[in-house]
């Protein structure tokens, strides 16, 4: 083995090379950057993409259809033309406030980089099945769907041949969808809540179109089987979510896939000391994707859970070419604007604003609602108001505020974002 | 032919085979399961008790207080973890302190050292989450945690480097004595031993019919157990216990060894001793008492739940005797059991000598064993002097709890060995994290089908049919 070289320095290092790493990089090369870093724990560039082979990537960005393999290779591309440094198998194990990042791979052992700036892009991981909290056995054959797809899609190992979803994340949605595409039956999607946690149109093309049905307020109650799943009892579910004894139904199936959440993977963003979003699960950012550690960023599902890969991609340039502004010092902290929402939206990202350049405000609503307007205030100030016939927690929202909106605000102004009915 | 047939690798069984490798002996150690450790050893609260909760003169005081004192080291030369953390019983009313005081005499009677009365300003010192309603504590500073699965693993793996033999799958059908040899088959298999020693756990009584021996009973009592993830783990330092009242002995709360918090167990007496299923009813009480010991529990932390089954005799006590010349039974060995174990390990041994056996010492037993966790606990710098005989160490597997292929390799090479993704993740922690295996078990997968030389489609979650894979895809075959 080479001699392992344990102090290194980069000007950048992006922490992921999944979707948001890589147009990270993209971005900051772009910015005239060259001294970048990124660190990736799998073996190949892509991130999750690289097990998502269906296609409806890319409308966004690039104007056209993708898998998720073609999404990522199209950026994995332009990492490559640039040349832009990356090392595979190499996971980073902690990051600390003095933005000194420490990581091992099999080359170089456990290693220190002094960082100028880091972009945190390490993506989420799926709520697990202890985290529901069902009674019954512990067989096997209960995986999340993300596991499904990777033993089905990298592995070429079927997980089970009769099958019961719980939860209707997208995940899980297309894996109902792969499933029934590799001869196995899928029985049923079941959703706690009164509407489905995807997009319509994988409920549509993953469901429907398989003629597949989906339970809502309906949950998995109690788990059967000694050695290998032999089926679950369902219930539908109340108001208040609690099922109700009568209507427990026994499905059987040898396996169960978990669609129920996903959750930003922020280890190591704690680890720096960054606080969380209560509600995102990710850091609070300002515009420009910082932390409150000035330096270090995020962006993609890190930093709060995307619905398209293109908006991962959109946010990442964001936080890209922000980091190239604070490694040359450019980067302004002129104002202070803290958002805050009504807890019909649950939450913005950004959570604050520190410049008035236009920022593009993401946010997910609580429920379903249907003919509201999002309002935008600063203090009783409208700044803006945009109507939607339907909103629902499955679909990201989002509003522009201009340079010339934020200009008119208080340097230290709280904005304020609420639904409001719309009268007809 | 066998000195000993041990039957039951729990914690039990594997310390008393250990203790016997310590003597010039031919040991073997059988087990139904496909891996060690798969009983009560394997889900319950994992605590060390300081030995004031037994009758006073029982053998469960006797071994108990003798257990705890001996744990500490039993653990240092294993390998094993081990934290004296101390342990509170919290009371909520005056009726409660009375009952604590009775306690505290109880253990100053069996002998137990360092217990004392706190009230809820001291207590509060002590633990600053402790609940609203708590008006009174008993301490116990001799309390301890340790992971029992753990403890299991490292003396069964120790007495195998001693020269003991390990059959898993091996479930005992029939023993026979003849011409005074014990001839114990299962299934497909027979071995012989001279003495056979029933550390059976739920099922010691049957195996006890099996000689003939009928005058206890055992009965599986269920207690179900919810853990939490690591950001919990140090809302208590202290095991947390529940004055035990006319509502029953109520729930524990504490840290464990590996830094996560664990609540339970409820306790049912139930029918089926294959039956480890948790409950609705179970989980929500856990859920509703839990909180009134201790404040701030996150119930969406939880990670898992599971259930074990403590082996409840019908005498009341540990049942540890020879009731037929060469066949011992270890059995009823409920709680304190885990805490007992070391030291029900030596009574056996002093039963055999009093009875006249003859017993060698074995000059070559060494009784340490590396732990596999060793590599975790490195600095950087030693580590990477690992790394660089070994790049397998440098590769994580696991994220959540950071182990590497390194380690889950040598777990694999390492006794007893792990057939099963259970089995690695048991001995390696991996999957054992917040993700609880999203990410990793398709790896784990395939190290262990590599290392084993199987098909990927054979390996399982937990031996039997519990296989993690069905089949292959339509374009799956290469």
């Amino acid at each position: 083995m080479a001699q392992m070289n344990n102090q290194r320095r980069a000007d950048l290092v992006i922490i992921g090379g999944g979707p948001a790493g890589m147009a990270a990089a993209v971005a900051a090369y772009e910015k005239g950057l060259r001294d970048i870093l990124i660190l990736e724990r799998d073996d190949a560039l892509g991130g999750i993409l690289r097990q998502c082979i269906h296609n409806g990537f890319g409308l966004h960005r690039f104007g056209e259809e993708l898998t998720g393999p073609e999404y990522a290779a199209r950026y994995e591309k332009q990492v490559k033309e640039y040349g832009i440094p990356f090392m595979l198998n190499t996971m980073v194990i902690d990051v600390d406030e003095s933005k000194v990042v420490t990581a091992m791979n099999r080359e170089c052992g456990i290693f220190k980089i002094e960082a100028k700036a880091i972009i945190l892009a390490m993506g989420c991981r799926e709520r697990p099945k202890g985290a529901l909290n069902i009674a019954g056995s512990r067989p096997a054959g209960i995986y999340t769907a993300g596991t499904a797809q990777k033993f089905v899609n990298m592995k070429g190992l079927m997980p089970g041949r009769e099958v019961l979803i719980l939860g209707s994340g997208d995940i899980g949605l297309i894996m109902a969808r792969r499933m029934t595409l590799e001869g196995a039956k899928v029985k049923a999607v079941c959703e706690l809540m009164p509407y489905s946690g995807g997009l319509a149109r994988n409920i549509e093309q993953c469901l429907n179109d398989f003629g597949i049905p989906l339970y809502l307020s309906h949950t998995v109650v109690e788990i059967h089987g000694k050695e290998r799943l032999t089926g679950v009892t369902i219930a539908k579910v109340d108001e208040m979510r609690r099922p109700i004894p009568e209507t427990r139904e026994f499905i059987s199936c040898d396996t169960l896939l978990l669609s129920c959440g996903l959750i930003p993977e922020n280890e190591l963003t704690k680890s720096a000391g960054i606080s969380l979003d209560r509600i995102t699960g990710g850091a609070v950012v300002d515009g420009e994707r910082e932390c409150e550690i000035p330096g270090i960023f995020a962006c993609g599902n890190v930093l709060h859970v995307h619905d398209l890969v293109d908006y991962v991609s959109e946010e990442a340039v964001i936080a890209g070419e922000a980091a190239v502004k604070y490694i040359n010092g450019e980067k302004s902290h002129g104002m202070a604007l803290n958002l805050v929402t009504d807890g019909k939206i649950r939450y913005t990202v950004p959570q604050r604003i520190t410049s008035a350049e236009k920022t593009k405000v993401y946010f997910r609503v609580a429920n379903v609602y249907r003919d509201v307007k999002i309002v935008v205030k600063d203090g009783e100030r409208v700044i803006l108001e945009k109507k939607k016939q339907k909103v629902a927690p499955g679909e990201m929202e989002t509003v522009i505020l201009t340079a010339d909106m934020l200009s008119a605000c208080e340097t230290n102004a709280t904005i304020s974002f609420s639904l409001e009915e719309v009268r007809k | 032919m066998f000195d000993f047939a041990v039957i039951g690798a729990g914690v039990v069984g594997g310390l008393v085979a250990r203790e016997l490798t310590k003597y010039k002996l031919s040991v073997c150690v059988i087990e139904k399961e496909s891996d060690v450790a798969m009983g009560a050893t394997r889900a319950n609260s994992a605590i060390v008790h300081a030995g004031f909760d037994a009758k006073e003169g029982t053998l469960k005081a006797l071994l108990n207080v003798r257990g705890s004192e001996m744990m500490e080291d039993v653990c240092s030369e294993l390998g094993v973890k081990y934290k004296r953390n101390g342990s509170l019983v919290v009371g909520f009313n005056d009726e409660d302190k009375e009952t604590l005081l009775s306690l505290i005499e109880r253990g100053r009677t069996n002998g137990v050292k360092g217990l004392s009365l706190l009230e809820r300003d001291e207590l509060l010192k002590l633990e600053p989450n402790i609940g609203d309603g708590v008006t009174c504590a008993l301490r116990a500073e001799t309390g301890a945690i340790v992971c029992p699965y753990e403890l299991c693993m490292a003396a069964v793996g120790n007495a195998m480097d001693n020269g003991a033999e390990l059959k898993l799958n091996f479930k005992v059908e029939k023993i026979e004595k003849c011409g005074g040899v014990y001839r114990i088959s299962s299934e497909n298999d027979t071995i012989e031993a001279k003495i056979v020693i029933n550390c059976a756990g739920v099922f010691s009584d049957e195996i006890a019919r099996l000689v003939g021996e009928d005058t206890f009973s055992v009965r599986p009592r269920r207690g179900e157990y919810m853990l939490l993830d690591k950001e919990c783990g140090e809302l208590v330092s202290h095991t947390v216990f529940r004055c035990p009242s006319k509502m029953g002995k109520g729930v524990l709360v504490s840290p464990t060894v590996d830094g996560n918090l664990l609540l339970g167990p409820t306790a049912e007496d139930i029918d089926d001793k294959n039956d480890t299923s948790t409950t609705p009813a179970g989980l929500a009480h856990l859920s509703a008492l839990a909180g009134e010991q201790v404040k701030g529990i996150h119930l969406g932390k939880v990670i898992t739940s599971f259930t074990g089954l403590r082996a409840t005799g019908s005498t009341g006590d540990f049942i540890i005797n020879s009731p037929i010349d060469g066949f011992i039974n270890c059995a009823g060995v409920e709680s304190p059991g885990l805490t007992s174990a070391p030291a029900i390990a030596q009574y056996v041994v002093e039963m055999l000598k009093k009875a006249g056996a003859e017993l060698t010492k074995n000059e070559s037993f060494n009784g340490k064993r590396r732990p596999l966790h060793y590599f975790r606990e490195l600095g950087i710098d030693e580590k990477n002097e690992v790394i660089k005989n070994n790049p397998d160490y440098a590769h994580v597997v696991c994220r959540c709890e950071t182990v590497t292929a390194g380690e889950i390799i040598e777990a694999i090479r390492t006794n007893p060995r792990p057939t099963s993704i259970d089995g690695i993740k048991r001995r390696t922690r991996a999957s054992m994290g917040r993700c609880q295996g999203g990410f990793c078990t398709p790896y784990m997968v395939e190290l262990l089908a590599r290392e084993m030389g199987l098909p990927v489609t054979e390996i399982t979650k937990s031996g039997g049919e519990s296989y993690i894979n069905v089949g292959k895809t339509a374009k799956g075959g290469n």
